[in-house]
């Protein structure tokens, strides 16, 4: 992986086209992965994968690689057991508020029931040297192993990001072969990926002023494509200050 | 039209060119004695297995266990990605032609962890389209041409592929614009071009290359012992024996004749240890001026004639030294081009309709 270095900087007021490159990727890639072990610590941590060499390239040189985090543990929201599981959770609320006894809520029932229905993902971050844009792949399976199907993953989707995502012909869920493991994995298809985010940035004076510190890419796309999952980014990474102090806000006012 | 009707020569060669299959139904889905015989059917080269199910299935029908098809294909054990050029597969899997090319076909139990799911023209449709984009973006620098083309023209460019048919195809992909049409990078090629580098950086006669971006699917078959005879080649059993790289070729405008050599060493630069290829490079040895690639080769099969492929074989041994890894051949569209013909040849008339080129390359390790 190339170091990171504190000047790289994308300069998002003339005609940037929300790409970047690969050295581009990796430095956004190591400060993603820092920031989110860092403020993330009740989830498991991204860490960068090597991609094996193919054979003919001797071991010692440097390689490619991706960012995975396995086993992200999502609960499964179908539409009803959603429905049906808020309704639990408010409940459970106001008994837990009249008596804190021990013998109101079985615990062991709903550790059950959540077993049923949470499903574990594994995602990871792979750069698309056609679209030069991060994509995300993911597979999810229950907790007995069983993989979901597309279908499965759809239904537990939140519905208003659903719609959000969904309705529009830039996000849309796909089967492809990752292209490191070679088996077919879940991706979220990258072509309307670079369109997304120059109007992100665009429609933030700040950044279309001060440029896009290459450190923040990965922040911002994940927190529209983290969504689809209901995984939100700490409010901490989104105006991060890094080690050379220079703070990457999110929003500033002086956008004159 | 005369004119533009030649330059299509080789592009209509491609697309009629067509691989005899022979189809088996795999023995645990057989029924009925005497078991069926296999299915003879001929393949587009640029089609997809898939949609040859509904020709296939008649032979097949009457036998087959209850149960729902989800259909699929195989090849000496390993399951047939659905949505790789039927010609490439042929390419990259039968080190020697087999004809006909012995597959099997299986309607039950499919291997949902190898193969991403298949359900039928759709599915083949939709993996056509979302290449033709990402293509469209390597070329374009977006997708809006694809995005924005209307649900007719969009199943009429899918009906041309469908059905071969180049004139329609053309008619409907002129309207995606991309950045290079054929007239546009035709290059005036000049057969006379296909001289050794040094010449064309003279007098260039093919013209310069227009910079820009293509897109490349290169799928690498690599082995480690020294083979005489390619039907010696170990089976592939896994698709992690092969390495596949979808990374588009970058042409610089520099004013050089940029060869199918040139691309392939920005793809695969292990495989050219010199930084650059020397004058007297023995990969541009005896060129003879007004040599022709000839065209004719394209379509009909896996070979060019014997003569020239002893050359191309010598000439990729010559390449690399006996301690580095070592190509040993490329295939494209059945045919095995010399490393020095201009790239805009190979791109203009052994392009896949997605706008793809398909690559296959076997080498030697270590």
């Amino acid at each position: 992986m190339t170091n990171p270095s504190n000047h790289g900087r994308i300069d998002t007021k003339s005609s940037w086209d929300g790409t970047l490159s690969w050295d581009e990727f990796c430095i956004a890639a190591r400060a993603f992965m820092e920031q989110w072990n860092r403020f993330n610590a009740d989830l498991p941590p991204f860490s960068w994968v090597p991609r094996p060499n193919p054979p003919w390239i001797p071991p010692s040189s440097q390689s490619e690689g991706y960012l995975s985090v396995d086993n992200v543990l999502i609960f499964g929201r179908t539409e009803e057991t959603c429905k049906k599981g808020d309704d639990k959770e408010e409940e459970e609320e106001e008994e837990f508020s009249c008596c804190d006894n021990d013998n109101v809520v079985d615990p062991a029932m709903l550790a059950q029931t959540d077993e049923v229905s949470s499903h574990h993902y594994d995602f990871n971050i792979i750069y698309n040297v056609s679209y030069r844009v991060p994509v995300l792949y993911f597979r999810a399976y229950l907790s007995d192993g069983q993989v979901l199907g597309l279908d499965d993953i759809i239904k537990s989707i939140p519905s208003s990001t659903k719609r959000l995502l969904m309705e529009s012909k830039w996000t849309f869920i796909t089967q492809e072969d990752h292209p490191y493991l070679n088996r077919p994995w879940f991706t979220l298809h990258p072509c309307g990926t670079s369109e997304w985010l120059k109007m992100l940035f665009n429609s933030d004076p700040a950044r279309a002023q001060g440029g896009l510190s290459v450190a923040q890419y990965l922040v911002a796309w994940f927190s529209v494509v983290g969504q689809l999952f209901d995984l939100k980014i700490p409010f901490e990474m989104m105006g991060y200050v890094d080690e050379s102090g220079r703070q990457h806000k999110n929003t500033i006012t002086d956008s004159s | 039209m005369a004119k533009n009707d030649k330059s299509r020569e080789a592009q209509k060669l491609v697309w009629e060119g067509a691989i005899p299959l022979q189809i088996h139904l795999h023995e645990s889905e057989v029924t009925t004695l005497p078991p069926p015989s296999p299915a003879m059917i001929l393949a587009p080269r640029i089609g997809y297995l898939p949609l040859l199910v509904s020709q296939i299935k008649p032979y097949f029908s009457s036998t087959l266990p209850p149960g729902v098809d989800t259909v699929w294909f195989e090849y000496k054990g390993l399951p047939l990605k659905w949505y790789i050029p039927t010609g490439v597969l042929f390419d990259l899997l039968c080190s020697e032609p087999e004809r006909p090319w012995n597959l099997t076909v299986h309607f039950r139990g499919y291997p949902g962890n190898v193969l991403s799911s298949c359900e039928g023209e759709d599915s083949v449709k939709w993996s056509f389209i979302n290449s033709l984009k990402e293509a469209a973006y390597i070329i374009n620098g977006n997708c809006k041409n694809v995005m924005n083309m209307s649900q007719h023209d969009q199943s009429e460019l899918w009906r041309s592929v469908l059905n071969g048919n180049l004139e329609s195809y053309l008619h409907f992909a002129s309207k995606l614009k991309f950045g290079f049409t054929a007239d546009d990078l035709s290059m005036k090629l000049n057969i006379s071009s296909l001289k050794s580098r040094e010449a064309s950086t003279e007098a260039d006669a093919s013209g310069p290359t227009k910079a820009g971006r293509i897109p490349i699917r290169l799928y690498i078959r690599s082995f480690n012992e020294d083979f005489d005879d390619l039907e010696d080649l170990p089976v592939i059993d896994s698709w992690d024996n092969i390495s596949y790289i979808n990374r588009p070729v970058e042409i610089n405008d520099d004013g050089n004749c940029f060869t199918l050599g040139d691309a392939i060493k920005s793809l695969l630069p292990e495989f050219f240890p010199n930084k650059t290829l020397p004058k007297d490079s023995a990969c541009s040895p005896n060129v003879k001026e007004n040599e022709k690639l000839e065209p004719e080769a394209a379509g009909s099969g896996a070979t060019g004639t014997d003569e020239a492929e002893e050359m191309l074989q010598e000439r990729l041994k010559s390449c690399s030294l006996s301690d580095t890894p070592e190509l040993k051949l490329i295939r494209i569209q059945g045919i095995e081009p010399k490393l020095e013909i201009p790239f805009a040849w190979v791109v203009n008339n052994l392009m896949n309709p997605e706008h793809y080129i398909h690559i296959i390359v076997y080498v030697r390790v270590g």
